[in-house]
């Protein structure tokens, strides 16, 4: 290829801050409109099948609710009536909300805004929902002993339990290019083909029906726009006037019909995302590869003249806002594994095509242009590397990461393809992967993947294990050993076998349970119409009507178990310097409270220490000389200075058994045979997971990232072997324990890539973060483009950047006024960090600084 | 002298054993690309400003670091030092990076900083030494086969001031680099830019313009000082002689390189 992608940067219209200010400028308001209208359609239509009242629920929506084109805006479509709100889904489930009503402005992270009039038109909806929701009916599902597992902590499945599954990418493609007109054609003629004296066919009649009536609420919908657009273009005149036309004109004409300019395009696709929040109440909505199916009509515009690419950019940068205009309200625990507001729209560029050619294009490069703009958490961007990759791409890739947004994640092509080959995708499927929400690969358009099933608390397991079965004090999973009886370490990971084992197996029947109560309650005809395979099975994707289905619950706390484990082997089995008593009484009392010190290599403290080198020396056979004894006393007294003292309790010094076992070699160091064990002890997982199926007619898949999960996991986590205290945060996807991996960001990846992230096909996640300084000038870019190369050839999976001084996060803290757009990558996804917990936050500061 | 020179096998030149201080990884300032550098113990020079003074002694000594005592100084083979360095193969043939040998002064432990080198390149990797270049001409130029790069410091013109501050004269030092040169050595010149010492465009000027004449230097880098290595002194129970010196502005930096310009040489401050 010797053509050259332009990487310029391109002038941003001075519209797009404006309309960024705005978008800001109030607290996000908790909105009624939506509950009540569903409740007045379910009300008054109890006796539909499901799947035609979920279609008519959503038409009658659609048509009633408020819609407001907001000042400037050139993509229009909202779903609440203030910025950046959230509407209400009480058909999911809705006694939570209730409780917290008056909770939501008083939150210390994702605060809403909630009237008064909205309350009492919630409380009247909620009313009607008691024993009607998703949620109620999956826990009736659920067998006792998940439930017991669930409150112990052992796992969550609180994402899809309690809300909509979203999760999904749609094929946007196909309403770009037949618009919903042509879709319902298709439809006409599947039923027109159909064998009506089918049994099967009068549930396929009825899906067929509820996608018809959804695609024709969706042009209606746009028709209201279209309208509300002419009648504000008449009062506002100017150029405002002129733009309000414009608008009026593209709502008229999609997504009723194919899209003619890159602006329709825009347009088009924007009520398609929209629609399918408003209709499912998931969040990782996710465009994916966006820079695919619109350059078309981006190259078409540009080609002809109709568009600069300053104009071009301009509508590119006013959609990037809108991503931002949508926003959900989780329970106030949820927002502690899901904190920042986050909706995770993942929007995919690069990468290649489903012939395996590299599909990198302007537009790919114009939409990291816009995140560069914009500089909001929404959508959450991405970029395909394989080996092909332009070195432009990853140049304006690493440019962005330098603004410190966290955005883009880079996604290595070499791995993720043959994993989603090995999970049954054909290879022309697989090339052309996206990602959903955080890191979760699959093919757009035709997949159902449940890709945020669950998040599996790996280190609860472990200290279950080590309580033979008990926690606080009740019966949880089986007996496989009292902690003291293991006569060898073979025995405790036999031990540890059988207890995942089991766990994993709860977690298989707690994510069944919700599913199926999905496929009863929430069926979703709008998004289903445009996955593949739900028309010709006349199916939602509820109801297993996608081409592929998955179920991808996540393991947390790889790298804890695994230091774990190996500091047991290590220094009672290997060394024998701590019996199994004595690590027991360790735990029960918390470490007595210490925290855990930094690796010295030498032992314990003070004067033995210079005792033991002093040994040293003598050992190499060199004389001491009494100038080195003076130094050597010097030393000694240095070593009681303050910043010794830190280590040290009130109760005397530290306690050598932590400080033993800070020296064990730790996950996140280049050490071949911790990081070998390491990938053991995540396969573990993985190949337990991958036994099960769902009732959609799919496999259940692996993945190894937490979102923010590790923080909550962590804190109904008791202390473990490797040295964490009860309750501290677990290590945050697959990366290294917070500040344990100490030699360098190479070492630290290098470690990473030595699990077996094909195995791990729902996804990995590993976060480095660097102080800007670290990527200054070209030569800083081109090295942050090799380290990602470099991480990618040795078969990693993901990988994002926090570019970050620890100062300002410090300050941020301090001063959050000041702050009010810092973003940073929080897990998968990206944040502002002043609306994260204080929790969080200090996750996020105490992650390693890599300096250089 | 002897072991690893002429028909030594790979093995011997594996076993050689040497002095290591420390290896850093993802070293981004040190040469191209991405870098693996590699401190070895023992320096002939005393410079009163230098920032790795518990590289200094050839021996292992003692050293607080955040509060703890670190022993500085093991005995490493030149087979572990390859092995650590080839962890990051793959990020150095994405970045065209390597290994750079750093000090202390390697060329104080020739025979093993011989094998080091020998060791990667027959391994292919990019290797760099960044020296005082204070040493007999004959352990240089034995090395020279298997140096991609040198990174060779002039701190100053003036003998006099030269030994003042460093405790060395400056005259091996210029023979040396004079005579890598002629040899076809890939030369950048570095000047470590000191308050007080060598931080007057004066004295930049004329290093530059020496450095220019050399067959073989295309550039020069300007080091600003920096006072990182201040807390190590107190570590190693040291006194520093340089704690009340302010580092330099940014901008008296640029202008420092503009005036290093005048020579005609690609200048740049960092490394």
């Amino acid at each position: 290829m010797n053509k050259i992608l332009d990487i310029t940067p391109v002038k941003e219209s001075p519209r797009i801050q404006k309309l960024v200010r705005d978008m800001y400028a109030n607290t996000p308001e908790i909105e009624s409109e939506r509950a009540r209208l569903i409740t007045e359609f379910y009300r008054s239509n109890e006796a539909l099948p499901m799947v035609l009242k979920r279609a008519k629920a959503l038409g009658y929506i659609l048509d009633r609710m408020t819609i407001v084109i907001r000042d400037g805006e050139l993509i229009v479509g909202n779903s609440t009536i203030a910025p950046r709100s959230t509407s209400i889904f009480p058909e999911f489930s809705c006694k939570w909300i209730q409780a917290e009503f008056d909770s939501f402005d008083k939150r210390t992270g994702d605060v809403f805004h909630i009237t008064e009039a909205a309350r009492a038109e919630l409380g009247e909806a909620f009313s009607y929902w008691d024993g009607k929701t998703v949620n109620e009916l999956a826990a009736e599902y659920m067998f006792p002993e998940t439930k017991a597992a669930i409150e112990h902590g052992a796992f969550t499945v609180g994402n899809y339990f309690f809300n909509g599954v979203g999760h999904i990418s749609v094929d946007y493609e196909k309403v770009l290019r037949m618009g919903y007109t042509g879709i319902i054609e298709e439809i006409q003629r599947e039923m027109d083909g159909a064998d009506t004296t089918c049994p099967r066919y009068i549930e396929k009649r009825n899906f067929l029906d509820a996608a018809k009536i959804t695609s024709a609420a969706a042009i209606r919908f746009a028709g209201r726009f279209a309208d509300l657009a002419e009648q504000q273009a008449g009062q506002a005149g100017g150029e405002r006037g002129e733009e309000l036309r414009r608008i009026a004109a593209n709502c008229r004409r999609v997504p009723a019909h194919p899209a003619q300019t890159f602006h329709e395009a825009l347009q088009s696709f924007w009520f398609v995302q929209l629609i399918i929040q408003i209709e499912s109440n998931g969040h990782s909505i996710s465009p994916m590869r966006f820079d695919q199916y619109a350059y078309p009509y981006y190259e078409k515009d540009i080609a002809s003249g109709a568009l600069t690419k300053e104009g071009a950019q301009e509508l590119l940068d006013c959609l990037w806002v809108k991503f931002n205009d949508v926003n959900k309200v989780r329970d106030e625990a949820s927002t502690k594994g899901f904190g920042g507001y986050p909706m995770f729209q993942n929007l995919i560029v690069g990468g290649q095509d489903k012939n395996g050619l590299d599909a990198t294009n302007p537009l790919s490069i114009a939409c990291l242009e816009a995140t560069a703009h914009v500089k909001l958490p929404q959508p959450s961007i991405s970029i395909r590397v394989w080996n092909k990759s332009p070195d432009e791409l990853l140049l304006k890739a690493a440019e962005v990461s330098r603004l410190g947004l966290g955005m883009p994640a880079y996604y290595n092509d070499e791995v993720i393809i043959p994993a989603l080959a090995s999970r049954g995708l054909t290879l022309g499927d697989a090339r052309d992967y996206g990602i959903i929400g955080c890191v979760e690969p699959q093919k757009g358009g035709k997949t159902e993947g449940w890709h945020d099933a669950a998040f599996f608390n790996m280190a609860k397991v472990l200290e279950i294990t080590l309580n033979n079965g008990m926690d606080a004090g009740e019966r949880v999973g089986p007996a496989t050993g009292e902690f003291t009886s293991f006569g060898s370490f073979e025995q405790l990971m036999d031990a540890y076998r059988r207890q995942m084992e089991y766990f994993v197996s709860l977690l298989a029947n707690a994510d069944n349970s919700v599913d199926i109560a999905h496929s009863k309650r929430g069926l979703l005809p709008f998004v289903s119409t445009l996955v593949e395979d739900c028309i010709k099975r006349g199916k939602t994707i509820q109801e297993g009507g996608a081409h592929y289905n998955f179920t991808g619950p996540q393991g947390v706390g790889v790298a804890n178990v695994a230091d774990s484990l190996f500091v047991l082997k290590e220094l009672v089995w290997d060394k024998k310097k701590y019996t199994l008593e004595q690590f027991r009484d360790a735990l029960a009392s918390n470490f007595g409270g210490q925290a855990a010190p930094a690796p010295s290599g030498m032992g314990t403290m003070g004067t033995q220490i210079i005792e033991e080198v002093v040994k040293r020396m003598l050992a190499d056979g060199r004389p001491i000389t009494s100038e080195q004894m003076k130094k050597l006393e010097k030393i000694a007294s240095a070593a009681d200075l303050p910043a010794a003292k830190a280590g040290q309790s009130a109760g005397g010094s530290v306690s050598p058994m932590l400080q033993d076992i800070a020296n064990v070699p730790k996950f996140g160091n280049d050490i071949e045979e911790v990081d070998l064990f390491a990938r053991e002890v995540a396969l573990i997982y993985c190949r337990e997971v991958e036994r099960y199926s769902n009732p959609r007619g799919g496999a259940f898949q692996p993945g190894l990232y937490p979102v923010s999960a590790n923080v909550p996991m962590g804190a109904q986590t008791g202390a473990t072997p490797e040295g964490r205290l009860s309750g501290a945060p677990l290590a945050d996807g697959v990366s290294p324990v917070n500040g344990r991996d100490t030699h360098g960001p190479t070492a630290a990846a290098n470690s990473v890539a030595s699990l077996d992230h094909a195995v791990a096909s729902n996804g990995t996640l590993f976060n480095q973060k660097f102080h800007p300084s670290a990527l200054s000038g070209q030569a800083g870019l081109e090295k942050l483009a090799a380290l990602v190369r470099g991480y990618f050839d040795q078969k990693g999976m993901h990988v994002q950047y926090n570019v970050i001084g620890k100062e300002t996060l410090l300050d941020a803290q301090k001063h959050p006024e000041n702050y009010k757009s810092l973003v940073v990558r929080v897990a998968g996804y990206s944040a502002h960090f002043t609306s994260l917990d204080k929790s969080l936050q200090d996750d996020i500061i105490s992650r390693t600084e890599q300096m250089f | 002298m002897s072991g690893i020179r002429g028909g030594a096998s790979m093995q011997d030149i594996l076993n050689t054993k040497g002095m290591l201080s420390e290896i850093q990884h993802y070293s981004v300032h040190d040469g191209p690309g991405i870098r693996t550098l590699v401190f070895l113990k023992g320096c002939p020079l005393r410079c009163r400003w230098c920032c790795n003074p518990e590289n200094q002694s050839p021996r292992s000594e003692i050293m607080i670091d955040r509060g703890k005592p670190k022993l500085v100084g093991k005995k490493v083979s030149a087979g572990h030092i390859l092995g650590e360095a080839l962890k990051d193969n793959a990020y150095y043939r994405r970045s065209g990076g390597g290994v750079t040998l750093s000090g202390g002064e390697a060329l104080m432990q020739p025979e093993f900083t011989l094998a080091i080198l020998k060791a990667c390149k027959a391994k292919g990797i990019h290797t760099a030494i960044e020296t005082t270049a204070f040493a007999k001409y004959d352990i240089i130029h034995e090395m020279l086969p298997y140096l991609d790069l040198v990174m060779c410091d002039i701190k100053h013109i003036v003998e006099e001031k030269h030994r003042a501050f460093t405790s060395q004269s400056n005259r091996r030092i210029l023979e040396n680099i004079v005579r890598m040169g002629e040899s076809g050595a890939n030369l950048i010149v570095r000047v470590p830019v000191i308050p007080t010492f060598n931080a007057t465009e004066a004295e930049i000027l004329m290093i530059a313009f020496l450095a220019a004449q050399i067959q073989g230097v295309r550039e020069l880098h300007l080091l600003p000082y920096h006072r990182l290595g201040e807390s190590k002194y107190q570590g190693l129970g040291r006194e520093y002689d340089f704690s009340s010196q302010q580092p330099l502005s940014y901008e008296d930096m640029k202008k420092l390189k503009e005036a290093a310009q005048k020579s005609g040489l690609k200048c740049q401050i960092g490394g």
